[in-house]
């Protein structure tokens, strides 16, 4: 069949298929009523286009064919979701459930994170000195101040509510970034991850055995136990996502690199989207919750301790279902 | 074809051209998309100060989302093009031309600072140089690519004249050419027409315009014209 006699038949039909794809791209699916016949349209626009191709007809013809062709399988192969309900049971058991199957790189991100951060806090409890190898000088004299009771009448007093909210900001864009940070950098063969793991273990550790040491108890731990809760196992678990980044880069078993690679980002996600939801609970409680110096010393500990308990047992125990 | 050309095989069986964008258009985009978000800082600051503390508090916030979910936001709701994308005509998938999700394009992005490494994204400008699909590292682990998506070109004007059938046989890849000189001959200049039309000089015996000729005749013969 010659290329005129072609166009002369079939224009129509693409003519028509083009007009579904503007309506599709313009309003979405649910507007689209003509769609009906859109499936049957693509198929055949795909068969003109095996025929052009095969015949060699002109570029111009080849390459309109091919980009509707594209824009159809675009649409075609769209896999949406309901991202309400997608977060919902996510967060029931989603999140759960990818710590379950990622448990040995979570014990590995709590493991890299936990133990410096416990031996830098014994060690700077026996020797305060040590703080000096972690922090420069001005560093410890602003939070040995920040957390001296002598001044907590003042601090709390100087600070309302607006302020709750500029601190919610800042915990939000620092905090969230670290963790972010410390799944990216995982992709370095994982040296990133560690890094950044040994590295804030390393720091938190040194001020906690420091305070603790200076004897600033009732203002450091009833602060810090409640978000840290959140806050310290949201970053042990990206550290745990972004060493199974580097793993599955280093160690790539029967996959090729790439796909190995491809597999592992995956897998990681959960964990990832898991981390972003425990750090918005603990800058939210940071700057709301541990920051009121109004409540009870031994209400924020008992508080505190519950939500170590909430947040370890929903991450543990979480709603099982089936195989998921 | 340009071996910046992939074929993609679908499901029905056919050979899709997809275009892959090089490392070039993509800075290009990425200062649009700079450039974009300065200006909403920018602003979003003017407007947020004035409300103290609080509105200090929302700035923020504004910036943290501004840092990470950028591109991703754009990605996803508006058929992969970030407003930098868009303005260069070309636009994320997933290796399948898929539209990308939330997880492909979180990955592809969040990736970044690793791609920045050491400085200025040269870790990303290596990893797509020696690639063949101009990918950088984040793109390989969210399996995404950045193809051309150029609008609509107006179908070309082909020239009337009467119809010749080729002086010889010729194979289905010549008669393309000879299709494809016809649908060009807007964007060449008649010196440069006669130059590629002399080529032929041994199986048209013409030189210069009656060449060109020939070959537009021969090509309307090619379509069917009669």
């Amino acid at each position: 069949m010659k290329q005129q006699l072609f166009e002369q038949q079939y224009r129509a039909s693409w003519e028509h298929f083009e007009q579904q794809l503007e309506a599709l791209e313009k309003h979405g699916h649910k507007h689209a009523d003509s769609l009906r016949s859109f499936t049957a349209n693509y198929r055949q626009i795909c068969q003109l286009l095996a025929l052009a191709q095969e015949r060699q007809y002109s570029p111009y013809l080849i390459d309109h064919l091919n980009e509707l062709a594209l824009r159809g399988h675009q649409h075609f192969y769209r896999r949406n979701g309901n991202v309400l309900y997608n977060t919902v049971q996510f967060i029931l058991w989603g999140f759960p459930a990818a710590i379950r199957r990622e448990h040995r790189f979570v014990w590995l991100g709590v493991a890299l994170f936990f133990i410096p951060a416990l031996v830098m806090g014994v060690l700077t409890y026996l020797d305060p000195n040590m703080v000096y190898t972690v922090y420069p000088h001005e560093a410890v004299k602003n939070f040995s101040e920040m957390y001296n009771p002598a001044n907590q009448k003042e601090f709390s007093e100087n600070r309302g509510s607006p302020d709750d909210m500029k601190m919610f900001g800042y915990y939000i864009r620092n905090n969230i970034g670290i963790g972010f940070q410390t799944f990216a950098s995982g992709l370095l063969l994982g040296v990133g991850a560690v890094f950044n793991l040994l590295f804030n273990g390393v720091a938190i550790g040194s001020v906690a055995g420091y305070l603790t040491e200076l004897g600033h108890n009732e203002t450091f731990w009833p602060f810090v136990i409640g978000h840290g809760a959140f806050e310290l196992t949201a970053i042990a678990i990206a550290g745990g996502a972004g060493l199974k980044l580097g793993y599955g880069l280093l160690a790539p078993g029967r996959l090729s690199r790439k796909q190995s690679l491809i597999k592992a980002g995956r897998e990681a996600m959960p964990l990832v989207y898991g981390v972003f939801f425990f750090l918005l609970i603990a800058a939210f409680l940071e700057a709301f919750w541990s920051s009121s110096s109004t409540l009870p010393v031994a209400t924020k500990l008992w508080a505190g301790g519950c939500l170590w308990l909430l947040a370890l047992s929903y991450l543990c125990l979480g709603v099982r279902r089936g195989s998921r | 074809m340009l071996d910046t050309y992939r074929k993609l095989e679908t499901p029905e069986n056919i050979d899709l051209d997809i275009h892959i964008a090089g490392p070039l258009v993509r800075s290009q985009a990425f200062l649009v998309d700079s450039l974009i978000k300065s200006v909403i800082q920018v602003i979003a600051s003017i407007a947020l100060v004035v409300f103290g503390d609080t509105g200090m508090g929302m700035l923020l916030i504004f910036t943290f989302a501004l840092e990470w979910f950028y591109p991703v936001l754009f990605e996803v709701l508006n058929h992969g093009q970030t407003p930098g994308k868009r303005v260069m005509q070309i636009a994320v998938v997933n290796d399948d031309n898929t539209p990308v999700g939330w997880s492909p394009s979180i990955i592809r992005n969040f990736l970044r600072i690793v791609d920045f490494l050491p400085m200025n994204y040269v870790a990303g400008l290596v990893c797509m140089t020696v690639n063949k699909d101009f990918k950088r590292i984040g793109d390989l682990a969210a399996g995404t690519v950045v193809i051309y998506r150029e609008k609509k070109k107006p179908a070309p004007e082909l020239p009337v004249t009467r119809t010749t059938p080729p002086p010889i046989a010729l194979t289905v890849a010549e008669q393309r050419a000879i299709l494809g000189f016809a649908e060009r001959h807007r964007s060449l200049t008649p010196e440069r027409q006669q130059e590629l039309a002399n080529h032929l000089e041994p199986v048209l015996h013409k030189r210069d315009q009656a060449a060109v000729d020939t070959l537009f005749r021969m090509a309307s013969w090619l379509r069917g014209g009669r």
